[in-house]
This record gives C-alpha cells, structure tokens and sequence, in this order.
C-alpha cells in the first residue's frame, strides 16, 4: 500500500485566515434593522415561589413589544425529561433562572424594561449538595416528576429528587472483596461550574406566514433542537429549519436545545417576527446550564499482587434545578465506572441528583471527568496503603484485549495501548528519579499518574452523512452536518478526502454554515465522534464519487472502469498513466468537443450509523453501549509551598491512544487544550454558593479560568494502535485531554503535601488548611 | 472638554478612514464599531471588561471597547482587528496554533500587536502584565506563547 500523502500532516487550518483576520461571522455578528431583541428577568433567589408577576408597567415602556412569563407559556422542555419550563412557572429553582422575557425594538429597551418588571417571590428551603438533596426530609424540587415525559433509558423516581439511577453488577462484589488485601474507602467531591466558551449562546426565531420556522442558533446539535422543537411545540418538522455559523468554543454547553425554544415562543408572541436573543456573560454563567458537579464514595480493594478484585462505587452528580443532560452524564459514568481498569467484580449506582444549584449539561468529558478523578484519587490511596509504586500500580490493572468493561462487553482487537501511554508518561515526567522532592527553600515538588478512557455517550443509533459535489475546475465541495467549533473538524475531514481523491486539501472547499434543510442528517457534534462518524460517511461518499468519476472516463476513454484510478487530480490507466482525463473535465460530465455531453456531475454521498450499540440492562448495567474507547494516561509535577499552600504547575503531560493522528498539529492542539482546562476545573474553576444558593461568582471577574502565563509546560505522546472500523485507523480525540488533569492535580499536591486532598477546586487555602489539620 | 447630552454626530478614525457616526452618549464603543460601522472583528465576551475579546486601540495603546465611550474616542485613532493585514503577529497565530474557535482571536491579536511594537526585543517580561488581561479557552495558551516568540524572530529579521 502506498503511504498516505495527507494523513499525519500537520495540514494548515481552513479556517485560519478569516480567524487571524476577524472576518469569521460567528451568529452574534450579525444583525439587521428589522430585528427585535430580547433580554431575560432573572430570579435572585435560588428556590422561591413565585407569589406574583407585574409586567403592566414595564409593556408601556417605549419600545417594547412584548412581554413573556412562565404563566403565558404551557409544557416543559429538556433533551431527556421535560421538567424545564422555558420561563420559571410558579416557582425558581435556582439563582439566575429566568423568570420573564422581554421583547422590544433595540436592546436598550428590552434591558431597560426589566427594572420595570415587579416580581414577588417567597423564599423555600435551598438544596445546596446531592447529599441534602438525598436526605430523607429534603425538601421537593419537582413535586410533579410523575408527570414529566422521558426517555426509556433515563429512570427518575418521583417522590425523591433523583432524577435517573444507573446500576452496574458485574461479578460478585462480596467475594470479591473477600479475596482482597488491601481495601480502601473514601469520599471526593467537587461543586458545580461553567464551561465558559468565549462567545456567549445567542439564539434567533422567526416565524413565516407559511408556518414555517427559522431558527439561527450557537448550537453544537441543530438536528437535535429542531426535533425537540418539532416534539415540544407539535411542529411538523420538515418545516423548521436551524441554521448554525461556526462556534466560538461549545464544550458541550451548547449541545441540547437551550435558547432556542424560549426565543421560538418570543417571536410567536410578536406574530413570528424576527426576535434574537444573545446572553450577557452573566446569563450565560448561571442562566444557560453549566456543569455537574459531584459527590462519589468509593470502596476498592487488591489482592497482594497489586490486582483490583472489587470495586463499590457511589456516584452523586449534582445536576442543578433541572436534568437537561445530566441524567446520561450520570448514566455515562456508570459504564465507565472504574477508569480503564480490569476489575472483575463492580458494583456502581450512579445518581443523577436535583438541588437548587444553576443546572448541568453536557461538557467536555461528560461524566468521565468527574469519575475520573474520584477513581485516580482512590487508586491513588490503594496502591499507596497497599504498598505499590503509582504507576507501577496502574500498569498492573491497565485494561487490555479480552477484559471486559463494567457493562460487561470484551475490549476488543482496538483496544487502545494503555501501557504504552504509562510508559510514555513515565519517560515525560522522568518518573525514576524519583516523584518527591524537598527544596532547599523549603518548596516541595511532586508528580502524579493517572489514566483516563472514555467512549462516546450517544444513542444506539447516532448517524452522520457526507455529500460531496464538484466544481468546474474539478475541486471538491465537502457537506455534512458537523458544526465547526474550534476543533479543527472541517480541516481534518479535507485531508482524508484529500488522500482519497489524491487531490490537494487545498482543492477541498469546506462549508462553515450548517443548515438542517440542506446538510445530510448529523446526530450532533458532541461525544468526540465528529471524525469517527463522519469520517467514515466521508470515506463512502468519495468511494461513491470515485465510482463516477471512472464511469465517466470509462466511456470517454472507451475502457473498463476496473482499470482506471483516480490519483493527483487526473482519472487515468492505471497501467497506462499517460492516458488519462484531469476530474475538472469529467466531475461535470464529459463534453465532447462536437457538444455532446454524457454522464452529468458527479453527487457523491456517503453515510454512517453507529455499529451494533444496544441500551444496557437495567438491573445490571450489561450491554455494549461503547463504540469506541479512547484512552490514555497524564500526570503532571507541581512545586508546592506548604507554608501557605500556594503552588505552580511546572509541567504536564499526556500520552492518548488516539489510532490514528490525522493532523498532528491539530490533535495536540486539542489535547493541550482540553489538559489546560482540566487543570483549570481541578485548580479553582467552580461556582461559589452564599447560605442562600445565590452564586456570588457570576462574571469573569470573579469566575477564573487559566490566564496567560499560569500554564505549564505541556509535553503530548501519541501512540497509535489502529481503531480499525476508523477513517484511516483514527478515533475521538476531542474532549479526552482533559480527563485525567483533576486527578493528576490533586494526586501531586497531596503527593507534595503528604496528605490526600479530596476536594475540588484545589485553592492554596484548602491546601493549606488540609496540611494544618494533618499537623494536629 | 466637550459635553455630550443627547444623540450626536462625531466623527472617528478608525484604520485610517474618517467615518462619521450618530451615537448617544451611552454608546460604548465596541456597540459603535459593531452595530454602526459593521466592523464585527472586536467581540464581545463579558462587556464588563473581564475578557478582553473586544481589544482595540486606541492611539497605539490597547483598550478594551467594552470599557470605552465611542465619545472617548474622538480625536483618536483607532486601530481594530480588521485593520491589522499580514503582520508578523498574524502570521505567527496561524502558524503556531494561537487559536482554535476564534473567538477571543482578535482580541489577543490586537493585544499582542501592541506589545510587540512597544517591546519587539526578546522575550520581554511585560508579555505576561500585558496578554494576562486576554482570556482564551481553548489552546491552554501554548500556542499563543509561541506565536509572540515567533512573531518577534520574523520582526527582528525583517529588520
């Protein structure tokens, strides 16, 4: 076989130039006269009933057009339950919940209406933890759970405020313990946050007299709104259309339906005109979903040989007021309970949990971040109490072909090679000289493993399509339905059509727009499956391009389609190179030079649906919901100061088997990003809560993510065992970066510090109130 | 200095062309330089000064447009994203990864423009004071460290 020219190049982004230049439209840059605008009334409590709404005064402000409150709009909404009513009805149940909606001609106005609007509320006992949330005299977020729709494989309880319960038994988890000797059992947890991408959602509607519906949104799933909008609203969905620009960076939190819906009833309310809606920083903090957060208990127990015998575990994910997709990142971190390890007996019950917190949607990692760090901690403190080297521990349980997973499946023939990541990682941190190391001024530098895996968490039968059409000079035109959101996608598709055809990347023309009435159905760009599925739809659709290209020439050269190839932009002989057409004189149908014509352009299309995925059992969790696993290991050495529990992140590292490395530039792009915001979520990313669940930390000011000049240096490895059912070998890379940096973080400081450090975020105060406490 | 109390017409420069706009005296000029003259480049992440994607400057200095007055700039040049054309700093993004989604691009390009006018010689230890007030999501900042080291080395040859 021939090396592939375009795969492995580190290939320049298609969409760098506009970026570099500020000419990329993203959906907020684009405004027009007959606009109106809207701006949202929030609630400052965290959990109140709402006694009374006075909207009189604030509809004779000038300007405004409308005014919308829970009471006018009936039904819920969500991806999996409907409990989320678009506006609060009723009552809040969490700080920065919109409580009314205003439609007006400029933003001023819409804005300057909302001090008009009177809203009384009388105050309700706040949840502030899943464990309140649990308790059995807790008070009820959702008194109507019975009534709410949801999916089969969600199972809420109605009466408590678990909103789904995922159960994992695999093995025997009593004799597995007995056949233990070294058991561990501790407690890890961490608050909610927000995923922060740049460039808040914005969202806007128009309805036409036709009844049709146009929806403009920052979102990471137009197919996934427009048919939540076609379920909720009882619209035909043929005639919604959802339009997406590329995003400014979505991690998750622009997956699901969002704004859309609450702008769709705006504009119904001023006779389907043209309404937008564009969150200020704020609303998009506390007002649109954040992330989980969680509170784990984990039992874990080794044989004398280093081996995992059984493992207990207990997941509380704190989804906030409302599920949206909380309830799967639950069910996802179920499947992947144990980390990438071989644990022959497991036990897990994962709960998705309602408190009065700002509500969760997806984000980066979706549940394998957060119990990646509950078992890397817990890992951590067996193999220490156990009596093993950190990393030696891992390498012992690393998963490996022929395990099988917690729901039971067998690791395949692409299982990723975990202990190639481990060594790799041991190389980058020079991890035989030693993981502990006192400073002469009294500083203390540490390093610290962990391993990470996850797979895609989407439905059984998740899709993607590719159609391919050409131009005259015998360039390609590449369209699906994946939203480019800073990944690089659109960049990365070019290339394995590029190899394909044997033409340029540069010869690939991508579209940025997704528009659900013209691209080919797309599941959604979440999951780090976008060059998976997509992928693959692609490779079919230039196969299927191919074949008419060669029937073309075929007729034009008067030979068999078998003999001819397609290669550097010509169709030709293969044995006979000279005699040959360039594809700009067949992709459009050949003309011979008297004018007849024959064969017509070239439509080359191409699909993909997830392979042989079934929902899992929900007694035992047993089911093969995975297509694939991504995994790897990471670490990274901090410099601690104990004397005030200040520290510097000195360096970081990840090595990931990723199959195959499409574009290396890109993919490490992607991994250091992901690693920088791991370190972020784990360091001091979260929301803090007064007494009364308001969250006092709702700007960038007070909200901090990693700033110029705190980062580390980063240090990435590949390695690349082929996903052979790929495009090219290649699986997801997207999220996985950040997997392991929580525990990595938490694993050196307590390295450095010498005693566990549970708890996230890792602030110098907790550290060093945990260091005074270990001096007692 | 001039009072301004209802609607007015100034008159800007922005990339070196006069442009003549009607503003209340309310405007920001981030809301000026998107909403009436079209230059979208400059993006508002926070409007509350926290973010710095909507950095401009303002005679050579850079300024978040959130924080200012489209009045405060009068009398001043003004230099957006949009004004910037293959310099080194552009060049040095593309090529060392100093950006995925974008969004917070042309913020950080302007910044270090700036930067690296005031301090072109090696790496300067005003770089951090300076790109710290910039927030970016998605590169972890790596590549952006690199793209200032190289945009320095394509400078100092150009020299």
């Amino acid at each position: 076989m021939e090396e592939p020219k375009h795969i492995g190049i580190s290939f320049p982004r298609k969409d760098g130039e506009d970026k570099v230049r500020g000419i990329l439209r993203y959906l907020g840059d684009k405004q027009s006269p007959q606009m109106l605008h809207a701006a949202l009334k929030t609630s400052p409590h965290a959990h109140a009933l709402i006694s009374k709404i006075d909207t009189a005064e604030a509809l004779k402000a000038l300007g405004v057009r409308a005014i919308l409150t829970g009471e006018d709009i009936p039904g819920n909404i969500g991806i999996y339950i409907g409990d989320k009513p678009p506006l609060a009805r009723h009552k809040v149940r969490h700080y920065g919940e919109p409580v009314a909606a205003v439609v007006a001609d400029s933003e001023e106005e819409a804005y300057a209406a909302l001090p008009l609007i009177k809203v009384e509320y009388e105050s309700l006992p706040v949840i502030h933890s899943p464990s309140e949330a649990l308790a059995e005299d807790a008070p009820l977020l959702h008194e109507e759970m019975k009534t709410y729709t949801h999916i089969p494989a969600v199972i809420p309880e109605p009466g408590s405020n678990v909103a789904n319960r995922t159960r994992i038994r695999k093995g025997d988890i009593e004799s597995g313990f007995k056949a233990c000797n070294t058991v561990v059992e501790e407690s890890f947890s961490f608050p909610p946050g927000d995923h922060v991408a740049m460039e808040p959602r914005a969202s806007t509607a128009e309805i036409l007299d036709d009844g049709q519906v146009i929806i403009h949104s920052t979102t990471q799933a137009p197919f996934v709104v427009r048919n939540l909008l076609s379920i909720s609203y009882n619209l035909p969905v043929g005639k919604i259309t959802v339009i997406t620009f590329p995003l400014g960076g979505g991690f998750g939190g622009k997956a699901g339906i969002q704004l859309e819906a609450l702008v769709y009833l705006l504009s119904k309310a001023v006779g389907g005109r043209l309404v937008r809606l564009v969150n200020s920083r704020e609303n998009d903090l506390v007002s649109s979903p954040g992330r989980t957060g969680l509170e784990a208990r984990i039992r874990l127990g080794c044989s004398k040989e280093g081996r995992l015998e059984a493992a207990e575990i207990n997941y509380y994910f704190d989804s906030g007021a409302y599920a949206d997709y909380a309830v799967n990142i639950s069910r996802a971190a179920a499947i992947a309970c144990t980390g990438p390890y071989a644990v022959p007996n497991v036990w897990c019950d994962s709960l998705c949990v309602y408190t009065n917190h700002p509500f969760a949607t997806a984000y980066r990692g979706f549940g394998h971040i957060e119990l990646a760090f509950a078992m890397e901690r817990a890992i951590d403190l067996l193999a220490e109490q156990a009596g093993f080297d950190l990393l030696e521990f891992r390498m012992i349980n690393a998963i490996r072909k022929g395990d099988t997973s917690p729901t039971q499946s067998t690791m395949d023939s692409n299982t990723g090679d975990l202990k190639m990541c481990l060594e790799n990682v041991s190389e980058m941190l020079e991890w035989e000289k030693g993981t502990r190391e006192e400073m002469p001024d009294g500083k203390v530098r540490a390093k610290s493993v962990t391993c990470f895996w996850k797979a895609p968490a989407m439905p059984t039968n998740a899709d993607g399509g590719v159609i391919l059409t050409f131009n005259e000079d015998g360039t390609v035109n590449l369209h699906c339905g994946a939203i480019e959101i800073g990944q690089g996608l659109k960049t990365a598709l070019a290339q394995v059509l590029a190899e394909k055809l044997g033409i340029n990347p540069g010869q690939v023309h991508v579209v940025d727009e997704v528009n659900t009435r013209i691209a080919p159905h797309d599941w959604a760009t979440a999951a780090s499956r976008s060059l998976f599925m997509i992928g693959r739809a692609l490779v079919e659709a230039a196969d299927d391009a191919i074949r008419q290209l060669k029937q073309t020439a075929a007729i034009v050269l008067r030979c068999p389609t078998e003999d001819l190839k397609v290669s550097e932009g010509r169709v030709f002989l293969a044995d006979e190179p000279d005699i040959g057409l360039p594809l700009a004189d067949v992709a459009l149908g050949y003309r011979y030079p008297e004018g007849n014509a024959v064969q017509g352009q070239v439509i080359g299309s191409g699909r993909y649906i997830s392979r042989r995925l079934t929902e899992i059992d929900p007694e035992t969790g047993k089911g093969r919901p995975a297509l694939e696993w991504t995994m790897g290991a990471q670490g990274v050495e901090v410099e601690l100061d104990p004397s005030d529990g200040s520290y510097r992140v000195l360096k970081a590292v990840c090595s990931m088997d990723v199959g195959k490395v499409i574009n290396p530039f890109l993919a490490r792009s992607q991994v250091v990003g992901g690693m920088s915001m791991g370190l972020g979520f784990a360091g001091w990313e979260s929301f803090i809560f007064n007494k009364q669940g308001r969250v006092i930390n709702d700007t960038l000011r007070n909200y901090n993510i990693l700033r110029y000049g705190e980062e580390p240096e980063y240090e990435v490895k590949f390695v690349e065992t082929p996903q052979r059912d790929g495009p090219y070998g290649a699986r997801g890379l997207g999220e996985q970066g950040i997997l392991g940096m929580p525990g990595a973080l938490a694993g050196a400081l307590s390295g450095a510090l010498g005693r566990p450090l549970n708890r996230l975020p890792l602030t110098p105060q907790t550290i060093w109130e945990t260091g005074k406490e270990g001096a007692k | 200095m001039k009072a301004y109390r209802d609607i007015a017409t100034i008159t800007l420069d922005i990339n070196g062309e006069e442009r003549r706009v009607v503003v209340r005296p309310a405007d920001t000029l981030l809301r000026v330089l998107r909403e009436k003259v079209g230059l979208t480049g400059a993006k508002p992440g926070c409007e509350n000064g926290d973010c710095g994607a909507c950095t401009v400057l303002l005679d050579g200095l850079p300024v978040k447009s959130c924080l200012k007055l489209a009045l405060e700039a009068v009398g001043k040049k003004i230099i957006t994203i949009e004004g910037l054309k293959d310099t080194a700093i552009q060049k040095a993004f593309m090529e060392e990864g100093g950006f995925q989604c974008g969004y917070c691009t042309s913020g950080f390009l302007v910044n270090a423009y700036a930067l690296l006018e005031k301090h072109p010689s090696s790496k300067s230890g005003a770089d951090r004071e300076w790109l710290e007030s910039n927030l970016c999501r998605c590169t972890g900042y790596e590549g952006i460290s690199r793209a200032i080291d190289k945009a320095r080395d394509i400078i100092k040859e150009y020299k």
